[in-house]
């Protein structure tokens, strides 16, 4: 497994990756982390004239908490956001962390990689979907800000345009009594999820006053399961509640049959594990009441 | 956790090191610092590179292939077809079991990533751009994946360059036991059941793939083969029959191995690619495959479909058994399967079980994956023997509503009837299966669980608990009966003692792993009394190492740990004719103990074994010859039969299907033991290795042939996450033929392990109607049972 | 070849070491073909096996993902940087004393994934060892063996169990 020929160069500032991507647009291919990039390039399932590294643009990594948002810089990796400060109250951030790939993985691959690299079996998107976040990208045009809810179009495809670098996640900070969890199903550790399922609740006086479901593996992209959040909100969080709720999910993903599970297998583990994240989120949310 | 009945007692202190001692590796000190010397270490000067171009397709006419484009590609070399072997005569080589194989083809591929053309080029990197340069042209063909289907009437032929009257996908029949005594005893049976039973296709994956440098030294007339090979002795004589090179002008050097698994048996067609490019460019040519061509292309194991049906009395004593299984062998026969046995050993299938009636048949069959039919750290289709009868027998207990373990107990062969004849032929050497069960059993807490278990079952909660009593077969084997291709499956060793008092011993069997440099080091330690600092032992360069079949089939203690007692045995004897001479005694007066002779009733008149080892070279009798060195060639007087006792107990997740095992117990009895640590450390890698296949491993196809598990994002190897902790127990039961009691141990574990864990798994389930699943219990499979049944988390 | 081979120093083991490579040349093949430090192994070519397990400005990294030129003016650790001189690492000798390995062929991405464990967390769990060589195939040994080598640096193997293997004068586990 060897990459085929590609250029390289590794620009020390993002204005210089910018003018690079407009000048060579649909030629230059951002690498991140690369564990996205890499396995395709050695399967020679990509073929770049040039890979432009964000090694060393500085200021891509800062985690922080500003303005009413966890804000996650797009180099960060999967294992600086798990041990962050800043993530310590983001339950279900640091679970979808915890769970991607392997240790070494956890330390290279990056967020941004994995959201603009969007493989139908990530778990970030789900994340992103479950808390309504913005992904921040930039070109040499300048900056746009683009909500989590309609970014990944499908399969390997996002609103990000071949000249722009996903620069920032934002993440919106959640009300009092709110609590979210990440599930995910997985055939073994390390392993791409089943089906991987991000829960993000506001429960208010006995009542689920905001709920957000992100929802990956079971559909040619992630994406947000709306019609089991509408059927929460406005409701105790009772079992028949978040059972509705969950079938509903599972009524929405389209899963494929394959080396997973058949497709009836994994709609009924979107179910499944969809009952469990709401299950604990509200646990949670309550004591956070 | 360890228990143990027994401990042996010592003969040697822990400085010497020999039998029974815990003996720290001798081959550590390289591997821990990144110092071992593994294939793709080695680079020659002027090596070039070989990479191979593959079919996408399971089955297709080759209409052309173009290497213009492979052959502009900057650093290629040379771009080699099935038409260029076919000048030569080496576009078909045989396999180990007799039937022959494609190096390259000149017309059809038969299976998905089968080798279709080799580039060779001055860098790996070159190497890999000339494959994606060349062009094929196929003609996809009609594809068949199923054995079945390939049996019907109306299937095309696969082979049709078999003789005349071979022209059918069956490639043999084989048969063991009495058919009509196995029917009548079913017949008179007062309860009979029957299963099907499927063991899938696997792969050993071991994590180093396989390679080789072939280097051709045109003006010596001197092919050496530096190769990932278990078997090198076995290797050399074949490239010699095939290529028509003498023998003596042949090395095959084999150096460390990162895990064989029997994967490193055959003889693939990278490895005569290599030797065919060598000889044409007057280079050393290297070939390393990756991970998805060793997973797509290599020996695979099991593959067997079985029926199976057992008669028993009601009261639960078993009567008799009938098997009968189709082999799905891929497009060619590549098992590594003595001659007279194209179905390995799997009429040991009656297990360890006293009863008379037992008829097994399979028929090997020809289909569109990948060739082979053996490996996964068991050679000899004992895993799928095993299998069976462990589940059958847990089947027959259920249906009786007997205990699983009571009705093991009630049927099991008992320690007195050793040597037991079985119904299939074999003469098990020596058993106790009664007591590794029993300890098993105490070590579990067996009653606590099946108490558990109802408490739980009635709560709604899925728990299980299976045992595996198995018996394994190993030590191949006795020159009667036992041949790979012509070659008597013998073993040597050759012990050479210096001067000095240290000692060379170069033994005919490989290690890929196990700890050779140490075992053999601690037997002649055990039966010379050198310390096994002071003995090196070599192996895998077939210039310097005695002939021997190799390392599969845990016959390596059993059969080289022979010959090399008996090596040492014969020094021992010379010795004491040195030490007579040194002390002027008769030798008859002389008596052996901790390492050297002395005069019976004198014991202060003593000569050590170093100061005899000095006499050899400076001072030996008149009329002896100088020197203390000797050789053995081990033809085994019997097979070597481990067995034990595994209890497994399981806890299903009812909302996903997962199957978590809770705890998992292995009582293992492989006679005397040579270093108890490296025999726990070969359980333990055992039962991973069993554990894999029956939870996580498959390798399957889809209809056209696509593998579906091609590389390890999809073939689950077991990470330490999953691993279950293990919990081992020792029973010590010496073999009565092996010259140190010992039976081997290698497999042994990845035999036992799958069917308890598949028997507490339908034990979770049986009350709620299910008799069997099929390994692997993957989550959606349990899951759809579930469902089937109505149960809901 | 290419014409846009990069020029490169990575300073591996603490000694800076230079080289021209072709961008596309992956890390491992530079430590491996280039530089000659063949300790560090490939067992796969989708970052499942660990095998290639190196440091790279400290944090364990699997080196077939990595391109060389990524490595450029940052640091590499192999399994040869381990020992000094003839004093072992703690973990070599570890798993030599427990009997970590079998055919050695994991043994290098083991050790050096453990010994990033071990700067993260000197004294881990079971669990947190077990998680933490989970990108690390060992196809021999079972981990059993493995888990304990790493608990015997980490001072956290149980007492029962800690007894040096070499003197056991009976059958231990």
């Amino acid at each position: 497994m060897i990459p085929p020929q590609f250029d390289y160069v590794r620009p020390g500032s993002l204005e210089e990756v910018l003018a690079i991507l407009r000048e060579r647009a649909g030629d230059a291919k951002v690498l991140s982390g690369g564990f996205s990039l890499l396995p395709l390039l050695k399967l020679r399932l990509a073929q770049p004239e040039l890979l432009v590294d964000l090694g060393n643009v500085p200021g891509l990594e800062t985690i922080t908490e500003t303005d009413g948002e966890l804000r996650i810089g797009g180099r960060a990796t999967h294992r600086n956001i798990l041990e962050s400060p800043a993530t310590v109250n983001h339950w279900m951030v640091r679970e979808a962390a915890a769970g991607i790939g392997d240790p070494q993985i956890r330390n290279w691959g990056t967020i941004g990689g994995s959201v603009a690299h969007a493989d139908p079996s990530a778990d970030w998107p789900a994340v992103l979907l479950a808390t309504r976040a913005t992904i921040v990208v930039r070109s040499a045009d300048g900056e746009r800000t683009l909500p989590a809810r309609g970014f990944f179009v499908d399969a390997f495809e996002t609103q990000i345009e071949p000249d722009e670098v996903l620069t920032e996640i934002r993440i919106p900070l959640a009300p009092p009594g709110s609590a979210g969890t990440y599930e995910k199903l997985e055939r073994r550790a390390g392993d791409f999820s089943t089906v991987g399922v991000g829960v993000r609740l506001t429960v208010a006086g006995g009542t689920i006053a905001r709920a957000g479901i992100g929802i990956t593996a079971v559909a040619p992209c992630a994406f947000a399961a709306e019609e089991a959040e509408a059927a929460l909100v406005g409701r105790a969080p009772t079992e028949a509640v978040l059972r509705t709720a969950a079938q509903a999910a599972a009524a929405q993903s389209q899963p494929v049959s394959d080396s997973h599970g058949p497709a009836d297998y994994k709609r009924a583990m979107v179910s499944e594990m969809t009952m469990r994240a709401l299950r604990r989120a509200a646990e949670r949310a309550a004591a956070n009441a | 956790m360890a228990s143990e009945t027994q401990a042996p007692k010592l003969q040697t202190t822990p400085e010497v090191g020999g039998m029974g001692h815990s003996v720290k590796r001798k081959e550590d000190p390289r591997f821990i610092r990144g110092a071992g010397t593994y294939i793709d270490d080695l680079v020659l000067p002027g090596m070039l590179w070989l990479d191979i171009v593959r079919s996408p397709y399971a089955h297709a006419t080759i209409n052309g292939i173009d290497s213009t484009a492979a052959l502009k590609v900057p650093g290629v070399a040379a771009v080699i077809t099935g038409a260029d072997l076919e000048k030569a005569g080496l576009h078909w080589m045989p396999t180990l079991a007799g039937d022959k194989q494609m190096v390259l083809p000149t017309h059809t591929v038969m299976y998905q990533s089968q080798e279709v053309a080799a580039v060779v080029a001055t860098s790996r990197y070159a190497a890999a751009d000339g494959v994606a340069a060349v062009e094929v042209d196929y003609d996809p063909l009609p594809v068949i994946v199923d054995p079945f289907k390939a049996l019907e009437p109306d299937a095309f032929v696969l082979r049709p360059d078999r003789a005349p009257d071979k022209q059918t996908n069956r490639i043999w029949h084989w048969e063991s036991g009495d058919e009509a005594a196995a029917d009548a005893g079913l017949a008179a049976a007062e309860h009979r059941i029957e299963e099907d039973i499927y063991i899938p296709r696997i792969h050993v994956a071991s994590i180093e793939t396989c390679g080789c440098i072939a280097d051709w030294d045109a003006i010596r007339g001197q092919m050496t083969l530096h190769m990932t090979s278990q078997a090198p002795h076995a290797i050399r004589t074949v490239l010699a029959l095939v290529s028509g090179l003498p023998e003596q002008n042949i090395r095959v050097i084999t150096h460390d191995i990162g895990g064989g698994f029997g994967g490193k048996v055959p003889v693939y067609p990278g490895y005569v690619l290599a030797v065919v490019a060598s000889l044409t460019t007057g280079k050393p040519v290297k070939w390393i495959e990756d991970r998805s061509e060793n997973l797509q292309a290599d020996s695979f194991a099991r593959d067997y479909h079985i029926h199976a049906e057992m008669g028993a009395t009601k009261a639960g004593k078993i009567t008799s058994l009938k098997v009968t299984t189709i082999a799905d062998h891929g497009y060619t026969d590549a098992a590594a399967d003595p001659t007279k046995f194209p179905a390995g050993l799997f009429n040991v299938i009656t297990g360890s079980y006293d009863f008379p009636n037992a008829f097994v048949e399979v028929d090997g069959v020809y289909t569109n994956k990948p060739p082979g039919g053996v490996a996964y750290r068991c050679s000899f289709r004992v895993t799928e023997a095993v299998h069976a009868i462990e589940r059958m027998v847990d089947i027959m207990a259920h249906d009786l509503d007997i205990d699983p373990g009571k009705l093991r107990m009630d049927n099991f062969i008992q320690p007195e009837q050793m040597p037991y004849k079985t119904p299939t032929g074999w003469e098990y050497d020596s058993g106790d299966y009664p007591r590794a069960l029993k300890l098993a059993m105490e070590m579990i807490g067996y009653d606590d669980l099946r108490k558990e278990q109802l408490e739980k079952r009635a709560r709604g909660e899925l728990m299980g608990i299976g045992i595996s009593s198995f018996t394994e077969i190993v030590g191949a084997g006795p020159s009667h009966d036992f041949d790979i291709l012509g070659l008597k499956m013998f073993d040597s060793c050759e012990i050479r003692v210096h001067p000095t008092g240290k000692v060379l011993a170069r033994i005919g069997v490989q290690t890929q792993g196990q700890g050779h440099e140490t075992t053999f080091a601690q037997i002649i330690a055990e039966e010379l009394g050198f310390p096994v600092a002071d003995v090196k032992i070599e192996y895998g360069d077939t210039d310097t190492a005695p002939y021997g079949l190799g390392t599969y089939a845990s016959r390596s203690t059993p059969v080289a740990g022979a010959a090399t007692a008996m090596a040492a045995r014969k020094i021992r004897e010379k010795a004491r004719h040195i030490a007579a001479h040194l002390l002027e005694a008769n030798a008859d007066d002389l008596e052996w103990t901790n390492g050297k002779f002395s005069v019976k009733g004198s014991p202060e008149q003593s000569k050590t074994i170093q100061e005899i080892a000095f006499a050899a070279y400076t001072n030996h009798p008149q009329g002896m010859e100088a020197g203390l060195e000797a050789v053995n060639y081990y033809d085994p007087p019997n097979l070597t039969f481990p067995f034990g006792s595994y209890i497994c107990v399981v806890d299903i997740d009812k909302g996903t299907g997962q199957v978590k095992i809770r705890r998992f117990v292995a009582v293992d009895d492989c006679g005397n033991i040579i270093n108890p640590m490296i025999v726990d450390g070969q359980i333990h890698g055992g039962l991973t290795m069993g554990f894999a296949p029956a939870l996580l491993e498959s390798m399957t196809y889809d209809e056209n042939g696509n593998n579906m598990a091609g590389t390890f994002m999809d073939y689950l190897l077991p990470t330490a996450v999953e691993t279950p902790a293990w919990e081992l127990g020792k029973t010590v039961t010496p073999s009565p033929h092996h010259p140190i009691g010992a039976k081997g141990v290698g497999e042994s574990a990845t035999v036992g392990a799958p069917p308890a864990i598949n028997n507490a798994v339908v034990d979770a389930l049986w009350h709620l109607g299910v008799r069997n699943i099929d390994i692997p219990l993957t989550p959606q499979k349990i899951w759809a049972i579930l469902q089937e049944k109505g149960v809901t988390a | 070849m290419s014409d846009n081979r990069k020029h490169i120093v990575v300073k591996v083991n603490g000694e800076d070491r230079e080289a021209d490579v072709e961008p596309r040349l992956l890390l491992v093949h530079l430590l491996r073909d280039v530089y000659g430090l063949t300790g560090t192994h490939i067992g796969c070519d989708t970052s499942n096996c660990g095998a290639c397990t190196v440091h790279v400005d400290g944090e364990s990294a699997k080196s077939c993902t990595m391109l060389a030129v990524q490595a450029d003016g940052r640091e590499v650790k192999t399994i040869e940087g381990m020992a000094d001189g003839a004093a072992l690492h703690p973990l070599q000798q570890a798993f030599w004393d427990q009997h970590g390995l079998q055919c050695g062929f994991c043994t290098p991405g083991m050790i050096m994934q453990a010994a990033w464990l071990l700067g993260r967390n000197a004294t881990p769990t079971e669990t947190q060892i077990r998680e933490g060589i989970s990108g690390n195939l060992c196809r021999c040994t079972g981990y059993v063996n493995i888990v304990k080598a790493i608990q015997q640096v980490a001072g956290t193997l149980p007492h029962a169990e800690s007894a040096p293997v070499e003197a056991a004068a009976t059958i231990v586990d």
